[in-house]
């Protein structure tokens, strides 16, 4: 029974971004107009081709990468309320922006070299350089509260850190806030093929990791007695986390609350096993992040919103109900 | 020779005329001697390469990027106010065709459309205005995207006078105004004479100059700053600290300013900070609020820098003991 409404969950879920998808060729500063021109106008064409579909596209794979993030997150730690960003990615990312907008321009050599690394490079170094660091500070993957514990200090440290260099260089506060707000405003086709080549593979890892994280559910000491190798499994859903969150927010800034809401969507409308539920999770992110990018572009057309407020808007009001719902009927979410 | 000969079209041109010079030269009874006429063909097809590649510019840019163009843009975007002003200061008004919603000024640009802000522009709305060129600051990601996109993108941030001087005469040089330095050095003894016109009395006045609230405050390195020296007032923040150095509330007190300068925007609740009431600028009212339009002027790097000094000018001559 929820093994079918899995699969139906997965298919309105692709069938909704695909319509998505074409919404959002059509929406933006100019309008449907550039569609329909498209075929006479060149700039129409670089419009609708190099600037919509590969923005909108980009939104999803982001949103995919967050969300299978998300639910890996919550699975290794057995924890609803963990996130992506909670092994110190975030700040990571965060840190390396402000960095590197902080030291650019102030040698030749560093201007040269951060020309070449971009921001998208210096936020990714930055999210894999605070996950490796959490995982420095709590001697490996094996201890879950040590690992929890030190991801949340190196957030706070490393946000610190951000803190410092913004104020040392206040001329950065502005670039900094968009970075934080999240945008999918720059994402090209070598953007969305870089998430792309992340995505495959860390999906392909989460799914077969998928039975153990059942396994794991059950608790650490029964997982092992059933034959997990729980270092291993460990080691390699960090990785997963890491490089997903690393690629999405280096391409598009720190988006809010997909990673979050993303798993939490899917298990309210189908509960199904861990393999599932990471694969389904991508594809509400995606769509999640897709809808939101499509929206942000036509509210206040022909600016933008920053999309991750409404992410947070739309996720957080959708959870809300839920749970509304949910507890009139007594349960919990 | 090969330094001059640049671009496609200025080698084709010079093998041409390499290949037509003989005969000239042979149908006319009198040959030159042998150097002197390789000499002239040599400054002939130098003075054509050179005259042909005036049309082909590159400028480098605050990113240590050569960019070339064909020739100087005709549609330009502008990402960044303080190098909309600089456009439009050169005469070169006409040729924006979008800027930023931070750009307010000169009046008509207000008109033109705007496509988000310098570092969120709407990547999109830049494309669909067909621009030869996007002026943008160095700490946008949207210049890796346009450029991405084939749009030509010259990435400048005019920090300090020294800066807005550069910058200008880089775009002079982009927009091809030859008097662009005439249009600097106009601006430049706009400032000297504010300077002049400082009562005496004022010299030296202590000043402070809050440029957002949370103390950030206008160090001397920065354009407030420069400004402030050059009319011959004093800055109560140290050198060192930088230029937008954040400033404990106690070090204001203690430095006691005689004026205190600041946006209307960040003006609120001054007087209510701990200690503050008895400062003398306090007490004697001697606190300038500028309007958003003026502090505009004053904190933008730009070609207002005349009409900046002569804002605190008046804003001293007014308030100074």
């Amino acid at each position: 029974m929820s093994a079918r409404r899995g699969i139906a969950l997965g298919l309105v879920l692709l069938l909704a971004a695909g319509s998505a998808l074409l919404v959002g060729a059509g929406v933006g500063s100019t309008g449907f107009s550039s569609v329909l021109n498209a075929r006479q106008d060149p700039i129409a064409w670089q419009i609708v081709w190099d600037i919509r579909l590969p923005r909108t596209l980009g939104a999803w794979m982001a949103g995919a990468l967050l969300g299978l993030a998300g639910a890996v997150a919550q699975g290794l730690f057995r924890n609803p309320l963990a996130d992506p960003y909670l092994l110190g990615s975030a700040s990571g990312a965060a840190l390396g922006v402000g960095l590197a907008l902080a030291l650019f321009g102030a040698s030749p050599f560093a201007t040269q070299w951060l020309v070449r690394l971009g921001l998208t490079g210096a936020a990714f170094v930055g999210a894999v350089g605070g996950v490796l660091l959490t995982l420095a500070l709590a001697n490996g993957v094996l201890h879950t509260l040590r690992l929890l514990l030190a991801g949340v200090i190196v957030g706070v440290v490393l946000g610190a850190a951000r803190d410092l260099v913004t104020l040392a260089v206040p001329d950065i506060l502005q670039a900094m806030q968009a970075f934080m707000l999240g945008s999918t405003g720059f994402v090209g086709w070598t953007a969305c093929g870089v998430m792309a080549a992340v995505l495959v593979p860390m999906l392909a890892i989460a799914w077969a990791l998928g039975r153990m994280l059942d396994g794991l559910a059950l608790g650490e000491s029964t997982a092992s007695s059933l034959g997990v190798p729980l270092a291993a499994m460990r080691a390699a859903l960090v990785a997963v986390l890491a490089l997903s969150t690393g690629a999405a927010v280096a391409q598009t800034g720190l988006i809010a609350f997909v990673g979050l809401a993303a798993p939490h969507l899917v298990r309210s409308i189908a509960p199904v096993t861990h393999g599932r539920l990471v694969v389904l999770s991508a594809l509400m992110g995606g769509l999640l992040l897709m809808v939101a990018d499509v929206l942000a572009r036509w509210i206040i057309a022909p600016q933008e919103l920053p999309v991750g407020v409404l992410t947070a808007v739309l996720g957080g009001s959708y959870l809300l109900w839920l749970m509304h719902k949910r507890s009139a009927r007594g349960g919990m979410l | 020779m090969r330094e001059v000969v640049l671009n496609a079209e200025g080698a084709k041109i010079s093998q041409r005329t390499q290949r037509k010079h003989p005969k000239v030269f042979s149908a006319s009874s009198a040959h030159p001697p042998r150097p002197l006429r390789s000499i002239i063909r040599w400054l002939t097809v130098a003075s054509l390469a050179a005259a042909l590649n005036a049309h082909a510019l590159t400028i480098t840019d605050d990113r240590g990027i050569n960019v070339t163009l064909e020739k100087s843009p005709q549609r330009i975007v502008s990402l960044l106010p303080s190098l909309t002003e600089t456009v439009c200061e050169l005469g070169q008004c006409g040729r924006l065709v979008g800027v930023d919603r931070y750009s307010n000024f000169p009046q008509q640009v207000r008109t033109l459309p705007q496509v988000g802000g310098g570092i969120d522009p709407n990547i999109e709305a830049v494309v669909a205005l067909r621009p030869d060129v996007v002026l943008m600051a160095t700490s946008s990601r949207g210049a890796q995207r346009l450029e991405a996109l084939g749009l030509k993108v010259v990435a400048m941030e005019p920090k300090t006078a020294a800066d807005a001087r550069r910058v200008m005469g880089k775009l002079g040089q982009l927009l091809e105004v030859p008097d662009a330095g005439r249009i600097w050095r106009a601006i430049d003894a706009g400032v000297s004479a504010a300077a002049q016109s400082l009562p005496a009395r004022a010299k030296n006045t202590t000043v402070y100059y809050e440029v957002s609230t949370g103390g950030y405050a206008a160090g001397t390195t920065s354009f407030i700053g420069e400004l402030m020296q050059r009319l011959g007032l004093k800055n109560i923040v140290a050198g060192e600290l930088g230029p937008f150095p954040r400033i404990n509330p106690e070090y204001v007190v203690r430095a006691d300013p005689a004026i205190i300068m600041v946006g209307s925007r960040n003006a609120l609740g001054l007087e209510q900070r701990p200690g503050w009431a008895g400062m003398r600028a306090v007490r004697e009212k001697r606190v300038c609020v500028f309007t958003a339009d003026e502090s505009d002027v004053l904190v933008r790097p730009g070609p207002r820098m005349a009409e900046a000094a002569r804002l605190m000018v008046r804003c001293v001559t007014e308030k100074a003991p």
